[in-house]
């Protein structure tokens, strides 16, 4: 009894308080910021540089969507490319997952791109089943630590449930494996209607550094609406909280 | 290098091998010199592979010589598809090698017991051979009825299938069929079209440098250190480049970080599995100190973007020193508090003394590594063993267990983790000694030709080989990856005979392995 008194006082109090602020080391990398005044040149060598063909070849924008946040780009040209450590960098349209040089704004949802009913139905409540397609257990291991001691979405009604029967949608990691495409889609038929699909992590979201694999079998998403895309390699659990809690219009 | 004419000899992260100097065996030779060695404790197979050479099919084969701390390299060559005599009818541990040659290449071997695919790769021999259609085996019985689990888990893990064979409430029989998370990985190293979304990275050799190092992080995410250290040292290796010792230092630390979160968050897990409530989650506080810890470092929780080829893109300071040996002491203190309760106390030690148990014997007849081996008195450690980057100046004693069951995984995480934080308070004494700085990475090394590297780490989960082959030109022409978990999920199916079903769940947390490190 004295020993576990001893762990409960050194545990201490973990949660964090508020999710929306909670400060992350300063090399964390979330959202980037570039130069407004970045040159064809420099477009040009960022581009051939970057490893998943995030950078767009003609206005230099990364696409987070794609961005592995390996950092590489903001090292070679440390005046034109930054990351900030702003975590909340989740969308609910594919475009919005964009920066393009000169923009730096805190990135949020809007209204308009989020389905009615998804609000009405799933705001005090969302239970979601994970699904992992070729994921490579970081972006699991960060949902799992969502639900944690520290992060603790559950405050909100958010949790990941057992049964796809019992979940009011789906969340995808990987890049969407061939061998897993089938389970995939009887995932999510098994998932009631009204439903969401989530994607998180740079793999989920566009094959990341495996696009282009002939492994694959990326139909689904193709095929289906997304309601939200959490970027990240993997995705931090605070970017995937306030995404959610954002689509939820929390 | 040491040359016999049987086997080329190396040690670990030493200068490659020219490929035309390892001894070409007839085929009853090599597998009468690989059955010999596997017979004894001290040797076990690092990897087995074949890939086409002009005319020819060529096999290489490595094993490990924990007794010389030594990697012997044999090979075989053969032509037209005749079947070959199955090493595994001799020595069972080479079941799996002989499994994928055999899915990859459509070679056949007689006298397999067990010739079934492995993972589906996209490019397997035969394309008829399909995720549904796995022969599992099959018993006959009125009394006896499977269970099927997965692909979709409960948790938010992976995906795997699990059949199992029941009397009643007892497993007989578990088969795990693998390959949901194939990515196609082995290819992507070599091939640098082949999935590429960037056509302008063709035309830099460093871009593809930069994007195999990035690759390698992915293999298994909660590996990212140890796949990355693997690759790094093997792309060092081929281009004969010798890390300075601070960065070698630098690349250890990292490890040992990696293996005390991952220990700690296991612990909560299996805590969580016997609803143990207040291990669970002050393991997870635990592990989420370390994890960011090592974000404060490189700005990523899991270490991705930390290992590089030649350098670093984080260099440790005296500040981020100063930071990992603080927290690491509040960390070892608390959880020596935590493990020192969870593991005398009778309701968690009921579901874990005994359940899940490996013998011995079984470990070294499947060729089990790291710390499913050490669990059950096998004192595989490749930091110990065959040592490599800073551990040759620091060595490392292997962590033993006897029991061979879940309280014995369980009692091994939180030794190690111990163990850990005193082998990263001297890597840092290490560190600071050294003058030389660990240097800027370089994704741009040229590759000997017609060589053969080999790169061996220890990961938490255990060894991790990655292996090279390069053409005249030095361009990678094979790239070979095995995660520990090729090996250890054999031992998870054996752990769980004649258990409750029920003890399924924390028999498979208890050894935590890697799906897309043995799907690729
Ligand atoms: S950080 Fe993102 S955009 Fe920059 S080089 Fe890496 S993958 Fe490309």
């Amino acid at each position: 009894m004295l020993k576990e008194i001893k762990i409960l006082s050194d545990h201490g109090k973990q949660f964090v308080p508020d999710l929306r602020n909670q400060p992350v080391s300063e090399r964390f990398r979330g959202r980037p910021v570039i130069s407004a005044d970045i040159t064809s040149v420099q477009v040009r060598s960022a581009a051939t540089l970057c490893p998943t063909g995030a950078i767009d070849s003609s206005s230099g924008a990364i696409d987070l969507g794609r961005c592995a946040f390996c950092n590489e780009c903001a090292l070679a040209m440390p005046e034109v490319y930054r990351f900030t450590n702003d975590y909340r960098i989740a969308a609910a349209r594919r475009e919005n997952l964009i920066i393009k040089p000169g923009q730096n704004g805190p990135l949020r949802i809007d209204d308009a791109s989020v389905r009615k009913e998804v609000r009405r139905l799933f705001r005090r409540s969302l239970k979601l089943r994970q699904v992992s397609a070729g994921g490579d257990n970081s972006c699991e291991m960060e949902l799992g630590a969502s639900g944690n001691v520290n992060f603790d979405m559950g405050r909100y009604g958010i949790e990941f449930v057992a049964s796809p029967r019992h979940a009011d949608g789906i969340v995808i990691t990987g890049p969407v494996s061939e061998n897993m495409a089938g389970a995939l889609e009887i995932s999510y038929d098994a998932t009631p209607a009204p439903k969401v699909i989530i994607l998180v992590g740079t793999d989920a979201i566009s094959g990341g550094l495996f696009a282009g694999s002939p492994a694959l079998k990326r139909d689904f998403i193709e095929s289906h609406h997304i309601d939200l895309y959490v970027p990240g390699n993997p995705a931090h659990p605070l970017t995937f909280i306030n995404g959610v809690m954002d689509l939820l219009g929390i | 290098m040491m040359k016999s004419n049987l086997y080329t000899e190396v040690k670990n992260g030493s200068s490659p091998v020219n490929i035309s100097d390892i001894p070409v065996l007839d085929y009853g030779r090599f597998s009468e010199e690989v059955c010999t060695m596997l017979t004894e404790e001290r040797f076990h197979c690092l990897s087995y592979f074949c890939y086409p050479a002009g005319e020819v099919m060529k096999f290489i084969c490595c094993i490990a010589d924990d007794g010389s701390g030594t990697f012997r390299i044999l090979s075989h060559e053969q032509t037209g598809s005749a079947p070959l005599l199955s090493l595994t009818a001799k020595v069972y541990s080479m079941h799996i090698f002989e499994r994928e040659i055999s899915e990859n290449h459509g070679v056949m071997f007689e006298d397999h017991p067990w010739l079934k695919p492995v993972r589906y790769p996209h490019y397997r021999a035969d394309r008829q051979s399909v995720m549904d259609n796995y022969p599992f085996y099959e018993i006959e019985g009125e009394e006896l009825h499977e269970v099927g689990v997965g692909p979709v888990h409960a948790g938010v893990i992976e995906p795997g299938h699990f059949r199992f064979i029941c009397n009643g409430e007892k497993v007989l029989h578990l088969e795990i069929q693998l390959g949901y998370q194939h990515r196609g990985i082995e290819r992507l190293f070599v091939d640098n079209r082949a999935g590429l979304r960037n056509a302008l990275l063709l035309e830099s050799e460093a871009g593809d440098g930069m994007r195999r190092a990035l690759l390698a992080e992915d293999i298994a995410g909660d590996s990212a250190v140890s796949h990355g250290l693997a690759h790094a040292q093997l792309t060092e290796s081929l281009a004969l480049f010798e890390p300075p010792a601070s960065l070698q230092a630098e690349r250890c630390i990292a490890l040992e970080l990696e293996r005390i979160a991952v220990h700690i968050g296991d612990t909560a897990a299996l805590c969580g599995d016997v609803a143990y409530q207040l291990g669970q989650v002050a393991c997870e506080a635990l592990r989420t100190m370390v994890i960011n810890t090592t974000q404060y470092w490189c700005g990523n929780r899991f270490g991705k973007g930390l290992i590089r080829p030649g350098g670093t893109n984080f260099p440790v300071t005296e500040l981020i020193a100063g930071e990992i040996l603080t927290v690491l002491e509040e960390v070892d203190r608390r959880y020596s508090n935590v493990v020192d309760c969870v593991y005398t106390l009778p309701s968690v030690l009921g579901r874990f003394e005994d359940i899940g148990v490996i013998t011995r014997a079984q470990a070294i007849s499947i060729g089990a590594v790291g710390m499913a081996a050490r669990t059950c008195g096998v004192p595989r450690d490749i930091r110990a063993t065959h040592p490599f980057q800073q551990y040759r100046q620091t060595p490392v004693t292997a962590v033993m267990q006897e029991s061979g069951d879940v309280l014995a995984r369980g009692r091994l995480r939180a030794l190690e983790v111990k163990e850990s934080v005193k082998i990263i308070r001297r890597l840092i004494d290490e560190w600071r000694k050294q003058s030389v700085e660990s240097g800027q990475p370089r994704y741009n090394l040229a590759y000997r030709p017609d060589s053969l590297a080999i790169s061996v780490t220890e990961g938490w989960r255990g060894e991790i080989c990655h292996v090279a082959v390069t053409d005249h030109k030095g361009r990678l022409m094979v790239y070979k990856i095995k995660d520990p978990s090729m090996h250890n999920w054999m031992a998870l199916a054996l752990a769980v005979r004649n258990q409750e079903i029920s003890d399924f769940p924390v028999c498979n947390k208890s050894f935590n392995l890697s799906y897309c490190g043995h799907d690729l």
